[in-house]
């Protein structure tokens, strides 16, 4: 009995001293993103160095897989959620995410914004934008593909997608594949199941399966290169450009309608389209800048689309016919 | 007095696990747009079923194939080193199943151990390690060593002086294979072939790690997929009734299938074995045996200490996720514990001082209900009926120990059945006479005998839920860390020096467990190890 009590009281005492440290500390920013923008080499640590310097408060991120994982765990939360902040579901998605009524409008400024194409949504707002590409190393693979069709057609290659069920460049690939091949896509797919290694359930799998030399293409971005480039200095790796166009991926963040911090979550998302933010994008997560940042040198001189393929809003509610259709013609 | 609430702990365990096993059930059976219709009108669907049952099959088949060379290979030789395989081959069945999963990349991924080997021979392999070799490759790993095991314990079950005669008739080769080995083995072999079958038609995390895409998904892994990714709850509902109607099938197979008994006759001691046969089928098989599951292995090993020496992890993440891992099992290994108890206590009373022993099996048998439903089915149905009632990911820790527990409880019953019923009916009386009761028949009589079974009880139950990824698969959030779920995500991300050390920390926790449980098995009851799955 004396061993309990002295449990008990260290108990009571701990319990105590948490609770003293709660009522201390400041205000917490919860933010859903996904794991390669929170991780130590992406921009996350930054960001959050930035933010937490002007806001009194703690940026919390939560690393998911990917764009779509963020909102699928939003869904499953429903109004249980700890987010306030969603960062990093992308223009594919967008119908989908309207529809789940889960975020409100974010009422910031759109002028400053100089995304090719233009943007006015009130409730997401880009904070960056790329091209979907395959990228290959150059040292193995001499002759890349020139056009989809080339890649879809080929024998000799062996590559590596993400799912686009739980993905935001695997969704990518769906409508990219769905513009250029309209109803032959399921035929494509099909073909291109044969010189698929793996289906990967996000991003960083892939890449990290790409790198350590498992495929000859993987899906990623044009900006990709653009990394080994000027952060590892390695000039092999390339984007394989292809003469159909590149898909534009606009990325974007939402706030919470049920954040436990509106105010954090607005003065955050006010904060996406400030320099401070915007100029950690092009060598923190490897994208372009939705405001007019300079841009590192050697950064954009390769691997420009000349063609730009832009996702048609009409056709988003189709999204889900079109995994099915995926899923049917891989299976086989 | 003291016997007047004896109906107390059984009925509220026997409660407990009927609502939270026939809750969840009702929730996907109510499903709105629950039609058995649209799964044979969807192809994809019919094609995972389809895949379900095939890799299954052929991973039943690939494994009896080895075992079988394998275990006549290892009845007949001797050499050093042969009790420490038989041993490492029952720790197959308690591995879980994501470190042999690092273990089989490090062999056989693209900078595997094979592929180097291979290169550095002039050769280059195919990849294999992806979509359906990827799952049989792995199955066997796992199947193999389950099976030898048992074949092995059969063929030492052969009366000697059959061999005997065998070696006075001159006897060739394959007539001992066929009228000696052979019918001894097949008595065993459609009860193991059905458990593989179940074993590998459930399998979650294998081919989710290496199915590599749609074209090989097993029904359980669409289930999960259909909850995480596609948000669709009727989807996910109609899919777990789908497999709790085949696994329910499979499950009357095993039973219907399941020998009566193989023990026959226990054959201690030593005895002259009388083997002139080829030397070269038995190497041939036990080096096969040998290189398809010794590598991996050895690799977690390797790669493990390397990456502790050098730590080349993150130290606070590992050590919280264990404290973590730890603290679920321990809290799993005793609920179940308890459960178990509770279970017995009045099952025992009503068979032995009342006399209806079926009625004390029926009770007994509540603990087992959940082999009939795999895990994924329960926790689908959990989140079903609770999504919209509690922040699931917040009570996610209750949750998966809840669901752990469920899942450990019929190894645990098994563990403490014989002990319990054994004290009840040796000593029942003599307590009675001595007015033992209360705490001083706990404190005497209760405690020394059953503090074995029941730590030995306690162990299993924590190495089962350890090792467990399906309920934490569906309740893990980035609060709420497991070892297994830790090292998918590594796995997941080509963070092999993390990954490595993660493994090697799992798999030394598991071993631990594991000799911890032969340990006090020891002394106490003359049980064998296969019996754990049996």
């Amino acid at each position: 009995m004396r061993h309990f009590g002295s449990w008990l009281l260290t108990a009571v005492l701990l319990t105590g001293s948490t609770l003293v440290q709660a009522a201390e500390s400041k205000p917490v920013l919860t933010v859903y993103t996904y794991d390669s923008f929170a991780s130590d080499w992406g921009p996350g640590p930054k960001v959050k160095q930035a933010f937490e310097a002007e806001c009194q408060c703690e940026l919390k991120w939560v690393a998911l897989e990917d764009g779509v994982a963020i909102l699928n765990r939003l869904k499953l939360e429903g109004a249980h959620t700890k987010a306030d902040v969603a960062l990093g579901m992308d223009e594919g998605m967008l119908a989908d995410a309207r529809n789940s009524q889960l975020f409100t409008a974010h009422h910031a400024d759109l002028k400053s914004l100089s995304l090719p194409g233009g943007w006015h949504d009130e409730t997401f707002l880009p904070f960056d934008y790329g091209y979907f590409a395959f990228v290959y190393d150059g040292n193995k693979l001499q002759h890349p593909p020139q056009s989809l069709k080339e890649l879809v057609s080929r024998n000799d290659l062996k590559i590596i997608y993400e799912d686009p069920r739980t993905s935001t460049p695997g969704q990518g690939l769906l409508m990219w594949v769905k513009e250029v091949y309209g109803d032959q896509a399921p035929a494509a797919w099909e073909q291109l199941a044969k010189k698929t290694l793996t289906v990967t359930k996000g991003w960083s799998e892939a890449y990290g399966m790409f790198l350590k030399g498992q495929a000859d293409l993987v899906l990623s971005y044009t900006t990709s290169p653009a990394y080994h480039r000027l952060a590892e200095n390695k000039q092999q790796y390339h984007a394989a450009m292809f003469s159909e166009g590149h898909l534009r991926q606009v990325e974007v963040a939402a706030q919470l309608k049920n954040a436990q911090q509106p105010q954090l979550a607005q003065q955050f998302m006010q904060f996406l389209l400030t320099d401070r933010f915007q100029k950690l994008i092009p060598e923190g997560n490897w994208m372009y800048p939705v405001t007019n940042i300079p841009l590192p040198d050697g950064f954009n001189q390769h691997e420009t689309p000349a063609k730009t393929l832009q996702i048609d809003p009409q056709k988003l509610g189709e999204r889900k016919r079109w995994i099915k259709e995926w899923l049917q013609a891989v299976s086989h | 007095m003291r016997r007047r609430f004896w109906w107390c702990s059984g009925s509220l365990v026997a409660a407990l696990i009927l609502s939270v096993t026939l809750g969840p059930l009702t929730a996907l059976l109510a499903q709105p747009e629950t039609t058995s219709v649209q799964l044979w009108q969807d192809s994809y669907l019919l094609h995972v079923v389809w895949f379900s049952l095939k890799q299954a099959t052929l991973s039943t088949l690939l494994s009896l194939c080895l075992a079988i060379p394998l275990a006549r290979a290892l009845f007949h030789r001797q050499f050093p080193g042969k009790t420490l395989l038989l041993h490492l081959f029952g720790l197959s069945q308690v591995l879980p199943v994501i470190i042999a999963l690092f273990g089989l990349v490090a062999v056989h991924g693209a900078q595997g151990w094979l592929r180097q080997l291979a290169s550095w021979a002039g050769l280059t392999l195919p990849d294999y390690l992806f979509g359906l070799s990827g799952i049989l490759l792995a199955h066997v790993f796992f199947n193999m060593p389950l099976a030898t095991r048992w074949l092995v314990q059969s063929l030492e079950q052969i009366p000697h002086n059959y061999w005997r005669q065998a070696a006075q008739l001159n006897m060739t080769e394959w007539s001992r294979f066929h009228l000696l080995e052979w019918p001894a083995m097949r008595r065993l072999l459609p009860g193991l072939a059905s458990l593989i079958f179940m074993l590998c038609f459930t399998s979650f995390t294998i081919v989710m790690a290496l199915g590599g895409g749609p074209q090989a998904t097993t029904l359980e892994v669409a289930i999960y997929q259909a909850l995480r990714f596609d948000f669709d709850l009727a989807a996910a509902g109609q899919l777990a009734c789908w497999q709790l109607v085949l696994g329910t099938i499979v499950v009357a197979c095993y039973g219907w299938l399941k020998p009566s008994s193989p023990h026959l006759t226990t054959t201690s001691g030593q005895y002259v074995r009388y083997q002139p046969h080829a030397l070269l089928p038995d190497l041939f098989a036990l080096l096969t045996g040998l290189a398809l599951f010794l590598p991996p292995l050895l690799a977690i090993f390797w790669y493990g200490l390397q990456a502790l020496l050098n730590q080349s992890w993150q130290q606070s993440l590992l050590l919280q996720t264990t404290r973590q891992s730890l603290s679920i099992a321990a809290c799993a290994g005793l609920l179940a514990l308890s459960f178990s108890i509770g279970l017995l206590l009045t099952g025992q009373h009503l068979s032995v001082r009342l006399h209806s022993p079926q009625w004390g099996r029926l009770l007994a048998g509540t603990g087992s209900l959940i082999l009939l439903i795999p895990t994924s089915v329960l926790s689908t149905g959990l989140f079903i009926l609770l999504q919209a009632r509690v922040d699931l990911f917040a009570q996610g820790f209750w949750l998966v120990i809840l669901l752990n527990a469920l899942a450990a409880l019929p190894y645990t019953l098994r563990a403490l059945q014989e002990p319990m019923q054994d004290l009840l009916v040796r000593y029942d009386r003599l307590a009675d006479s001595l007015g033992l009761c209360g705490m001083s028949r706990l404190r005497w009589l209760e405690w020394p005998l059953l503090c074995r079974p029941a730590g030995r009880a306690l162990a299993l139950g924590m190495i089962f839920s350890l090792g467990d990824l399906a309920a934490i698969a569906m309740f893990g959030s980035d609060n709420l860390q497991t070892l297994p779920w830790l090292l998918y995500q590594q796995l997941g991300h080509y963070q092999m020096a993390a990954a490595s050390a993660t493994a090697l920390i799992l798999l030394l926790l598991c071993i631990t467990l594991l000799w911890l449980v032969e340990w006090l098995a020891s002394r106490n009851e003359q049980r064998d190890p296969p019996s754990l799955l049996e």
